[in-house]
């Protein structure tokens, strides 16, 4: 997917990482190109969470290498991470919840200086998210699951991101509000040109937002491909998405094997 | 007359106690670790500054010794937890617990090698001054007390509210993962907070020995803070200081019509009953994770 001249935005090569004993993640390698929307599907368990964990600094990596438009990253602190331009925008939300909705957005633009960026980039969280305009004043942790996924994005993009890493923006929310999250996402995309990397358990929305996609199964990438392409797999319909396909005896086949096993 | 007597001194206990069970607040809200030291911290405190002013020791202005003996709480309790604490991170919290107990210990034991054991009274410019109107006569000490408890509250409500480090700080101890997320350099805040919270025992530790005497066995007041701390609900940092001032009220009206030797027992005998009617505090900040 790369061509000779441009590198990749973001190339991890072979990394491994460890809870405690327990290898996570073994061996993955990927790259994320500019400007583009790359998902990594998975079940649970998969490693696709600690691979971010690993990606933004929270956890170290045993072995490999993450590298961003070239310059090695891993290891480092999370707070410098950030400050090179990846922002990691967790699972389940993570809001600050005592803490007021501007006061939120103002956290995720910590490691920034510029006060008139930073104050251009509120407004624009606020161009997406009306409703957090709406409820600026308020509590975090008053607002609904939806709003807080909204406000842990917004939050994200105040750090000005060369790429963002998004873990299961779907999750806990109704096919309504997933819809228009992911919308959203898309036009951040588009309008905003923000590089994203994107963790998914919900395949099909993900692969209809991505332009690329990784499948990932006990700590491997064990598929990769144009969105489109992985769309149209067999074996993505079958296990990820969810479609049943008659063998010729018109029947179900319960012990089908996946083509990477 | 008696009465207003009565709460004016109980208003300025109440604002030491509320001030050291602020230090408990907020080490306990940023690291979710008790520093049963706090107390101590107070009383070195004070005699960091005694041992600046006084004249049978260096002699130097007051207000010169308090900023010196504020930094050198403030740049103590960074270097504290800087070298010590964090090395500690990830361990349970009774290591923690225990570690400021014998650290408490320690610093007892130092002041009385460096001041002595004898209680000593701080040479400040407030003791001995009286108000009075009518047949009200009032301390200067405890006035003094009073009005620095507000201008402290009231500098650190701003300081949590507006600036970006004291969002920070919030920020990290309502959640801690998603402040590392965020670019916001934990483990230096942690140390900001130990910082700021030596700051505000030395600030303590100079009210109550400006308004009274101090030796080393001072700091034990810290586990009157502490109930104070969990009387208004341990976590919340206006709480700390409402608890304080309970605490503070009740003593000298409890010793005037209580008999004698019962007044001590006040301060527990409501954090018992304020943990069994309402065991999260008065003012009690609880947050429910929405999933």
């Amino acid at each position: 997917m790369t061509n000779e001249h441009n590198q990749p935005l973001l190339k991890i090569d072979n990394l491994e990482s460890y809870y405690g004993p327990i290898m996570a993640i073994r061996g993955v390698s990927l790259e994320v190109n500019e400007g583009q929307i790359v998902t990594v599907l998975g079940a649970n368990g998969a490693g696709k969470t600690t691979l971010l964990k690993t990606i933004s600094g929270v956890m170290d990596p045993e072995k490999g290498t993450v590298a961003l438009s070239g310059e090695f990253i891993q290891g480092l602190a999370p707070d410098k991470v950030v400050q090179k331009g990846i922002v990691h925008v967790p699972e389940g939300r993570e809001i600050f919840p005592i803490l007021t909705v501007e006061d939120n957005l103002k956290m995720g633009a910590y490691t920034r200086s510029d006060k008139a960026g930073v104050a251009a980039d509120m407004e624009l969280v606020y161009d997406y998210f009306p409703i957090l305009k709406e409820r600026r004043s308020q509590e975090a942790g008053t607002l609904s699951g939806g709003q807080q996924q909204m406000l842990a994005i917004g939050r994200g993009l105040m750090a000005k991101p060369r790429i963002m890493l998004l873990d299961e923006p779907s999750l806990g929310l109704s096919p309504l509000l997933v819809k228009e999250i992911f919308s959203i996402i898309r036009r951040l995309n588009r309008e905003q040109n923000v590089t994203m990397m994107l963790v998914e358990q919900n395949a099909k929305v993900a692969l209809d937002v991505a332009h690329y996609g990784y499948v990932m199964e006990l700590g491997r990438i064990v598929m990769s491909g144009e969105a489109a392409k992985l769309r149209e797999s067999k074996d993505i319909q079958e296990f990820y998405l969810g479609a049943q396909q008659d063998t010729q005896r018109g029947q179900r086949r319960w012990k089908q094997r996946k083509t990477w096993r | 007359m008696d009465i207003l007597q009565l709460i004016v001194s109980g208003l300025a206990n109440g604002c030491v106690y509320g001030l050291i069970a602020l230090g408990f607040v907020l080490i306990y809200k940023a690291t979710e670790a008790v520093n049963f030291a706090q107390g101590d911290f107070m009383m070195l405190g004070a005699f960091i500054t005694l041992g600046f002013t006084n004249a049978d020791h260096m002699d130097l202005p007051f207000w010169l010794s308090v900023i010196l003996a504020i930094g050198i709480m403030g740049i103590l309790g960074y270097l504290l937890d800087m070298i010590v604490l964090r090395r500690m991170f990830g361990q349970s919290q009774v290591a923690v617990v225990i570690l400021t107990i014998a650290l408490g210990f320690v610093i007892r034991f130092i002041a009385g090698l460096i001041w002595g054991h004898e209680p000593q009274s701080l040479e400040s410019p407030l003791s001995g001054l009286e108000l009075r109107f009518g047949g009200l006569v009032l301390g200067m000490d405890e006035v003094w007390v009073i009005i620095v408890t507000v201008a402290l509250t009231a500098l650190l409500y701003v300081f949590f509210a507006r600036t970006k480090l004291g969002i920070g700080m919030q920020a990290s101890s309502q959640n801690q993962l998603a402040a590392y997320y965020m670019g916001i350099p934990v483990k230096r805040i942690h140390s900001m907070i130990w910082a700021l919270s030596g700051v505000v025992a030395a600030i303590a530790g100079i009210l109550f020995a400006s308004k009274g005497s101090i030796d080393p066995t001072a700091g034990l007041l810290g586990i009157k803070a502490f109930a104070a701390a969990v009387i208004g609900g341990f976590g919340s940092l206006p709480g700390a200081l409402l608890g304080g001032i309970i605490v503070g009220l009740v003593e000298p009206f409890a010793a005037r019509y209580m008999p004698a030797g019962y007044s001590q027992i006040f301060p527990y005998l409501i954090l018992v009953v304020m943990l069994v009617v309402r065991p999260h505090g008065i003012l009690s900040q609880i947050q429910t994770k929405k999933v």
